[in-house]
């Protein structure tokens, strides 16, 4: 490919923020899967409740373990007294489902109208003896994944500070250890502890599937490396403990307020690391890890080689393609970096918000791979315009645009590929053995249109689009 | 405050939006925080639509919270004017918009004098309208809003057609078989040879509106869109509404000799009763379905009927009348309208509900324990729960619900496609019952080919653990697999470790 200009360095941009994204009260739908014994309460209004009946789906009619208050007239006029109609409807809760923890997701209109639920928890907790969580997930605010970020931060609060201790297992650091080392014999976790390098305590944040749990915990055990404990946990009475000087690492890329809040209200140490997406970012996540604990990686650089070798057949349908991020959920520098060493060249990154910070060694790496691809730097957008994104796309031709469910089907009927982004969300991506099933999403338009390529069915609206 | 899992009609502003986006060049600018665009979603989604949704946000985020909207909101609808020339630009508040009580009209007017386009805010309380309530205000609003502009420029239309024609009022996207029911009704127009004048708001034009006293009459298909238009228009100019859901045999007959008589007092002098006949006897299969042997094994068997004012009292009606099921209770979530479902209703069954409580509804099913449950998709998961079987006859749905074949339940062949749901669900019933009794199928068991279940080697806890995770459906091939990868490399126990090392080497 012809490069005409390169620039040297990451260009960010900003738009106007008219994008089309999910609300972040979305986070509740896997959040509630996540932790199995919590209870999620959205304080908001029809508007919410609609959002969630429909993006969820089937997921709805599983009697789910999260609800809405809906705020009605009376509550926004201040008629209705809130703490009185919260602790109502969490008592019902609580007789009903039972649960470890309430966490109530604060929405637009509870931001309005003011409403104190930081206030109101403490007190209503002590009342009926249930711990409720509080975070303002709110449109007004965040972009859809920054959802969890909300309340992964507020749980953050929420961890033990010091390892329960009991007599006879003064050896087991925390709740999660004693579980895995479960119907284990003594000298079996004593043989255990041996396999793993003597480091200091290290606790990962962000909500994975259980599998992807797992697969990354072993990844680290090859290392040597113990983990000894996941924000969030199975069960909210499981979450990890967090004492001052523990080490924390991140797993998705939109977690920067809980990085935030571990390491200046909980003092740990935050390992600023690209994120484990596909092989390359799962190898330097694991790199930067070992390096901070001063351990030599091990077979890291076979496995990777390894897992890229596995992954060609998919790598040679993308290879010298082009791909636009319109942007809406933050894992765009992350896949974008990924998608560069599959040998696609990237025009733009859209993303709803970027903290340069938090992502630092991610967009170290994007730049690094783009060198090194010989392909040029994409432009940044931070809160991007949609309607602009739109022109662009008709202007660049993209030979795939990984967008919002809004705009994929009238892409398509365009001629143009689409890859529907939230899938990434709800996919497992996350190390070397999820590689393939982020290439499988990406790849899917494209083996589409190889199946259909001979029936001459590119553009399915009568006009040339105006938008 | 109420605890609420599910609704069955959407917040206001989903009503607006589904009036404007179904009229030609028409936007609408949502005054609403990130994330509430979600209609698009829906209508790209579910109607499988092509073109982008006319629908954009003037985004409510922290600095408006602080100083207002100010100039953003005029900003958003001049600069969506410049770029797409829309005919009219509906300015849509939303339940955050009614809270922070912005002078929106105000934007209205101001915007107004730079916009070609015309410019509407739409007249919608979040806190007192659901999505139908708000959709029925805003067609009436937008319609009289043309006429009058009409009128003021002197371009309304004075006379009549020439033949006898007709306004087939409330049509929209995202409705519940629409577009069928539409082609349905411009077919059964055109056997009665009676002109359509225009289909409104679905692929209108807002130019259009102007010509709609043109019409003889209006007719309105559902009970919750198009009534309050057709109001507007029977009081400004005496045109005739009639408002008779010709779903079902019976009411479809009912609704054309009502047709017969508008138009015959206005001097058509038309002659129905042959046509329908015809129809009623030979074309629509559903009378003679009636008779046949078929229908007389579904008498007196029990049913319920949950949906919105119009389809769940057709359904009732035509159970209980045209099929001589026992309809034991019938319900809608229409509670504004609730007086007129129990008038249609109460004499075709034992009792009716009115609730939009889905636990209430789950109940009542559970209670009755019906051989079929007509009902919406919310109904539909509860009979799968129960093993009753379910036909969607009424929004909320999915994208199940907006079939590529032709499936009116509208008119003559509604008739017939409504026969079909109604039956096949009752058989299926039927067919399950006979398979719990005489032990099932045959051919429950799964053969399995190659490496077969029981094997030598190991799983460990956590391979095991493991395995359990993965979805039932893929379960038997993981292990099979994982089997085979231990079995080559000489693994005699597999752990977890294994079993992702197996995922990584056949690349699944």
């Amino acid at each position: 490919m012809t490069v005409a200009q390169q620039p040297e360095a990451l260009n960010f941009e900003c738009e106007t923020g008219n994008y089309h994204t999910f609300c972040p009260i979305s986070c509740v739908a896997w959040l509630y899967q996540k932790i199995e014994d919590s209870f999620f309460l959205v304080i908001g209004t029809k508007t919410c409740g609609y959002f969630l009946q429909n993006a969820m789906g089937v997921m709805i009619f599983a009697e789910p373990r999260y609800a809405m208050a809906e705020l009605e007239e009376g509550d926004i006029s201040a008629q209705l007294n809130d703490y009185e109609e919260l602790k109502r409807l969490c008592e019902q809760i609580k007789r009903d489902r039972n649960p470890s923890v309430i966490v109530w997701i604060g929405t637009c209109t509870t931001e309005i109208i003011k409403m104190d639920l930081e206030g109101l928890a403490p007190k209503l907790e002590g009342e009926i003896g249930i711990p409720i969580v509080v975070a303002r997930a709110n449109g007004l605010d965040y972009a859809f994944t920054q959802g969890e970020d909300t309340v992964l931060a507020a749980m953050a609060n929420r961890c033990p500070s010091q390892a329960p201790v009991t007599e006879n297992e003064k050896s087991d650091r925390n709740a999660i250890q004693k579980l895995l080392n479960f119907g284990k014999k003594k000298e079996e976790v004593i043989q255990e502890e041996s396999e793993y390098v003597d480091h200091p305590p290290l606790v990962l944040f962000g909500s994975l599937p259980d599998p992807v749990v797992t697969q990354l915990t072993l990844e680290l055990k090859k290392q040597g490396i113990k983990v000894s404990g996941w924000l969030p946990a199975k069960r909210f009475t499981e979450l990890p403990v967090l004492e001052e000087g523990y080490y924390v690492a991140g797993v998705n890329p939109f977690l920067s307020r809980t990085a935030t809040t571990l390491m200046r209200r909980r003092k740990c140490k935050l390992i600023g690391a690209p994120f484990p997406i596909g092989p390359d970012g799962t190898r330097a996540w694991i790199e930067k890890i070992c390096s901070v604990f001063g351990i030599t990686p091990k077979g890291l650089e076979e496995r990777e080689a390894q897992i890229w070798a596995n992954l060609e057949d998919y790598v040679k349908l993308i290879r010298g393609k082009s791909v636009f991020f319109m942007g809406d959920n933050l894992l765009e520098v992350s896949l974008a970096r990924f998608l560069v060493r599959c040998g696609m060249t990237v025009h733009e990154v859209g993303i709803p918000y970027m903290d340069k910070r938090y992502q630092a060694a991610e967009l170290a790496m994007l730049e690094k791979a783009c060198q090194e691809m010989g392909v040029p730097l994409p432009k940044i957008v931070e809160k991007p315009d949609n309607y602009n994104q739109v022109q662009r796309i008709y202007d660049l031709k993209p030979d795939l645009v990984i967008t919002g469910m809004a705009h994929a089907n009238p892409l398509e009927a365009r001629g143009i590929n689409t890859k529907w982004s939230v899938e990434f969300t709800f996919a497992q991506i996350h190390g070397f053995s999820n590689a393939r099933d982020i290439l499988e999403l990406v790849t899917r338009p494209l083996r589409r249109n190889n199946n259909l390529k001979d029936l001459g069915w590119d553009k399915l609206v009568r006009e040339e689009a105006k938008i | 405050m109420k605890l609420a899992y599910w609704m069955y009609a959407g917040p206001a502003h989903i009503g607006t939006l589904r009036i404007a986006s179904s009229f030609k060049n028409v936007h609408a600018i949502m005054h609403a925080p990130l994330g509430d665009d979600y209609f698009n979603v829906m209508r790209s989604m579910l109607s499988r639509e092509r073109d982008f949704t006319p629908v954009t946000t003037s985004v409510v985020d922290r600095n408006v919270l602080a100083r207002g909207s100010q100039e953003k909101v005029v900003d958003n609808i001049t600069r969506k004017d410049a770029e797409e020339h829309p005919d009219l630009i509906v300015l849509t508040p939303t339940c955050t918009s009614s809270i922070l009580q912005e002078d929106l009209h105000n934007f209205v007017e101001r915007a107004r004098i730079e916009a070609k386009g015309d410019v509407l805010l739409a007249d919608v309380n979040h806190y007192r309208a659901n999505e139908l309530q708000a959709g029925d205000r805003t067609l009436h609003q937008i319609v009289q809003f043309y006429i009058e502009k009409a009128r003021k420029k002197g371009e309304l239309p004075t006379t009549k057609t020439e033949k006898p024609s007709v306004n087939i009022i409330g049509i929209s996207t995202l409705g519940f078989h629409n577009n069928h029911d539409c082609t349905e009704l411009k077919k059964l127009m055109g056997d009665l040879g009676i002109e359509v004048n225009a289909v409104i708001p679905e692929g209108a034009s807002v130019h259009e509106l102007k010509n709609l006293p043109k019409a003889w009459f209006n007719l309105v298909p559902y009970r919750e869109l198009g009534l309050m238009t057709a109001n507007y228009l029977k009081t400004e100019f005496g045109t005739p509404c009639i408002d008779i859901t010709p779903m079902g045999v019976v009411e479809t007959a009912r609704c054309i000799r009502k047709i017969q008589q508008v138009i015959n007092e206005q001097g058509a002098n038309v002659d129905y009763e042959e046509y329908i006949n015809e129809q009623t006897l030979y074309v629509s299969q559903a009378a003679w379905f009636s008779r046949s042997i078929d229908c007389q094994n579904l008498t007196g068997k029990k049913a319920v009927v949950f949906g919105d004012n119009t389809h769940a009292a057709a359904i009732t009606k035509i159970l209980s009348r045209e099929m001589g099921i026992h309809v034991v209770w019938a319900g809608t979530y229409c509670k504004y309208d609730a007086d007129w479902f129990r008038e249609q209703v109460s004499e075709y069954c034992d009792e009716v509900l009115i609730t939009d409580d889905h636990g209430a509804i789950g109940d009542a099913i559970a209670r009755v324990e019906p051989s079929a449950i007509f009902g919406t998709q919310m109904e539909r998961h509860v009979g799968k729960r129960l093993d009753i079987p379910c036909g969607v006859i009424a929004a909320p749905i999915h994208v199940q619900n907006f079939p590529i074949g032709y499936k009116p339940f509208l008119g003559y062949e509604g008739t017939n496609q409504i026969t079909d749901l109604i039956y096949n669900s009752f058989t299926l019933g039927m067919e399950d019952h006979l398979l719990e009794i005489f032990g099932g199928h045959d051919t429950k068991e799964v053969i399995t080919k190659g490496i077969s279940a029981e094997s030598d080697l190991n799983w460990t806890k956590d391979g095991l653990a493991e395995l359990n995770k993965i979805p039932g459906f893929v379960r038997g091939k993981v292990k099979r697999n994982t089997e085979k990868f231990a079995r080559d490399r000489g693994f005699k126990d597999i752990s977890a470790e294994v079993l992702y090392a197996a995922k990584e080497a056949v690349g699944a």
